[in-house]
């Protein structure tokens, strides 16, 4: 990995408004993102976790321009991809692809494989002639390991994890260089979901591409990304290198995150300490003011409650969003009723 | 046991008439008489008969469930764990599906060969499930207090008040604040993590002895399946009511179980107290699957080792073992014949012609 910075997101927003009556008036709005900033560098894999509604797949759509962010910028490449109009957009598409995360949703179940494959190779007018997109098709169902001759099959026929496969041969038919992985094992199989990541992998290392990877799936993200980000509500909680932040997590919503996973291991797990959070998300479309976690932060104040902590560099290379993340370091929630105001 | 774990709760019902020593002499003489096993599950065998063929959906699985133990049903999708359950309570739809062999003793009854009407009162009162899904399996347009009073005057006689007050009373146990005001609500003013609460409180209402829970945190994110693991591991043990606990999640067995069975393809091809099963896979699936899975507490990244290969079709006769296609242990015995269940060390059990040789390379 070398620090060339592919991907700059600064500041990124992306409301839905909420609509009502006959006159279909807005009366308010889903802060589905609110405010996030990050870079990816050429060749890294940033991890995106966080709980359903985090606004983790919001943000990978809007990177893409799928949605058309409310505000911020996305540099990729040095262009701000916010500010430019369709045309020049779908010419970025080309570098820029995505896997979904349901492969039964996401392959039209009339097209043939072949075919579906071969679409993006269409649209962006890469092959010249039929010879030279079957070709294509054929290398591209080598390269994720499927068998050349079900290109005239359909989606139906194949399993999940086959089908995911299809998925990845058909954003790879572009040749782009970086890849929006939205959960894209979450609806497979525990044995197969490790076929598919090893196959991320490699195709990472042998094409030298990038990756947003997207999941709840914590034990994976760390296995697969250089750095992850922790969501919550529409914000960014923490941002660090992977193993920094599974070995010393500073937000109070990431050590509660990891201490929820279990380990398949019997007398560790029995040994652990879980933080319990107590009640649901709250709703994104009335988030509490000041840190949106103080209605579950077994550390909150009300210094917490009113002003909400900015995104900084806690340690290098470290950012977290929390006022106290220096001094609840090492603090567990029994500790937390002695602790006052800094 | 019914009333011994009533009065472990705040009911105000007043029904609890039986005076709790009788209750504990009765549950000791049914410990000495079969030492404590509430469910016995012998060669149980289930096929659905499908226009395309005959599909081997059980193929005569085996095993006992203790009082107050959790046993954990691995497996992937179509590996027959659910089939498996659905079958105990006689829930497959018939046709296709048929129960074509194997006994089901629930304490001392062969619920195989109950009546229908003996079977509906087991089912959701001596055996309660939970589905997975909490918002398929409440009913939308039904108040949450008249689902759950719905089900307690299924199985006991109290008058509309006393099953709402009981209604409240177990909203109370399974953590939802100001249950008697939330009675009123409809389902979706519940969250995902609220409505798996209430589905827990309605397995409870008729103080099961069993409760089947089928992939009951698999919909829930990660913070409220441990809030939900944690409260069934509270309830069981405060309850001593026992669990069989569906799920394809490793981790999340190795927090609750006692006893894991690994399923594929219809067949238990290990069975072993959970630390065993862990610490010593003997079947090559079971080892490929601990394998296969990336660990939170990793130090140092190496590469997954995936199992290669499909799950296996169903349809049509299998002969053999049925992991051989996937298998780096596989040989000639392997497909000509299905190894039996046998034990490898006491408890642990496993169906594998080679059994040794994979023990030792798991310890290598």
């Amino acid at each position: 990995m070398n620090d060339e910075v592919l991907v700059q997101v600064k500041d990124l927003k992306m409301h839905f408004p909420i609509r009502t009556g006959v006159l279909n008036r807005t009366v308010g709005a889903i802060k589905a993102v609110d405010g996030i900033t990050f870079d990816i560098a050429k060749g890294e894999t940033l991890g995106l976790v966080g709980e359903s509604g985090c606004g983790k797949t919001t943000a990978g759509r809007s990177i893409l321009q799928l949605y058309r962010p409310t505000a911020g910028e996305v540099a990729f490449r040095g262009n701000d991809l916010a500010r430019q109009g369709p045309d020049s957009i779908r010419r970025a598409r080309r570098h820029m692809q995505m896997i979904f995360q349901d492969p039964y949703a996401s392959l039209n179940p009339h097209m043939r494989v072949g075919e579906i494959i071969a679409r993006p190779l269409r649209v962006h007018g890469i092959t010249k002639s039929r010879r030279e997109e079957k070709e294509m098709v054929a290398d591209l169902m080598a390269k994720v390991g499927l068998n050349v001759s079900f290109r005239d099959r359909f989606p139906h026929e194949f399993s999940g994890g086959q089908r995911q496969r299809i998925g990845i041969a058909r954003a790879l038919a572009t040749s782009p260089d970086f890849i929006v992985c939205d959960e894209p094992i979450s609806a497979l199989d525990v044995s197969i979901q490790a076929q598919i990541i090893n196959l991320l992998e490699q195709l990472r290392e042998e094409l030298g591409l990038t990756y947003l990877f997207i999941a709840h799936d914590l034990s994976m993200v760390r296995y697969i990304s250089t750095r992850v980000g922790v969501m919550y509500l529409g914000k960014m909680m923490e941002l660090t290198g992977s193993d920094e932040l599974y070995q010393h997590p500073l937000h109070p919503y990431t050590k509660a995150l990891l201490s929820a996973i279990p380990i398949p291991d019997p007398p560790l797990e029995r040994q652990r300490q879980r933080i319990l959070l107590e009640g649901d998300l709250p709703s994104p479309a009335n988030p509490p003011p000041g840190c949106k976690f103080s209605t579950r932060c077994p550390f909150a104040t009300d210094h917490c409650r009113t002003v909400e902590p900015e995104f900084r560099e806690a340690t290098p290379r470290h950012w977290v969003a929390c006022h106290y993340a220096e001094a609840l370091d090492g603090v567990t929630p029994g500790q937390a009723k002695g602790m006052t105001r800094q | 046991m019914f009333e011994a774990s009533g009065r472990s709760q705040p009911t105000k019902t007043g029904q609890q008439a039986t005076p709790p020593i009788s209750v504990e002499a009765g549950s000791d003489i049914s410990v000495q008489a079969n030492h404590s096993t509430i469910l016995e599950v012998r060669n149980l065998e289930t096929k659905f008969y499908t226009v395309d063929g005959v599909v081997n959906a059980l193929n005569g699985i085996s095993y006992s469930v203790g009082k107050g133990e959790c046993l954990a049903i691995v497996g992937e999708s179509g590996s027959g764990k659910t089939v498996g359950v659905l079958s105990i309570l006689r829930l497959i739809q018939s046709p296709p599906g048929r129960i074509v062999g194997g006994t089901i003793d629930f304490n001392g009854t062969d619920l195989l060969k109950i009546d229908d009407r003996a079977m509906r009162k087991i089912r959701g009162g001596a055996i309660s499930f939970i589905f997975q899904d909490p918002m398929t399996s409440l009913n939308p347009v039904m108040r949450i207090g008249a689902q759950i009073t719905e089900s307690i005057l299924a199985h006991e006689s109290l008058t509309r008040r006393q099953a709402r007050a009981k209604a409240a009373d177990l909203l109370a146990m399974v953590g939802i604040p100001t249950p008697a005001k939330r009675l009123n609500d409809y389902p979706h003013q519940f969250s995902g993590g609220m409505r798996q609460r209430v589905m827990i409180a309605m397995a409870l209402s008729s103080s099961p002895q069993l409760i089947i829970a089928d992939e009951p945190t698999t919909a829930l994110d990660v913070t409220i399946q441990a809030q939900i693991v944690e409260l069934i591991k509270k309830l069981q043990s405060e309850l001593g009511t026992s669990v069989i606990w569906i799920s394809h999640d490793l981790g999340v067995v190795a927090r609750l179980a006692d006893t894991v069975a690994v399923m594929y393809a219809g067949y238990i091809v290990e069975k072993a107290p959970v630390d065993d099963l862990y610490a010593r896979p003997a079947h090559p699936y079971t080892i490929g699957l601990l394998n296969s899975l990336p660990r939170l507490d990793a130090r140092d990244k190496t590469k997954l080792q995936a199992i290669g290969g499909l799950p296996p079709n169903l349809l049509g006769r299998l002969q053999g073992c049925p992991f051989v296609p996937r298998c780096r242990f596989s040989t000639d015995i392997c497909r000509g014949e299905m190894p039996p269940l046998a034990e490898v060390a006491p408890g642990h059990a496993v169906a594998c012609w080679h059994d040794r040789l994979t023990h030792g390379d798991a310890r290598a």
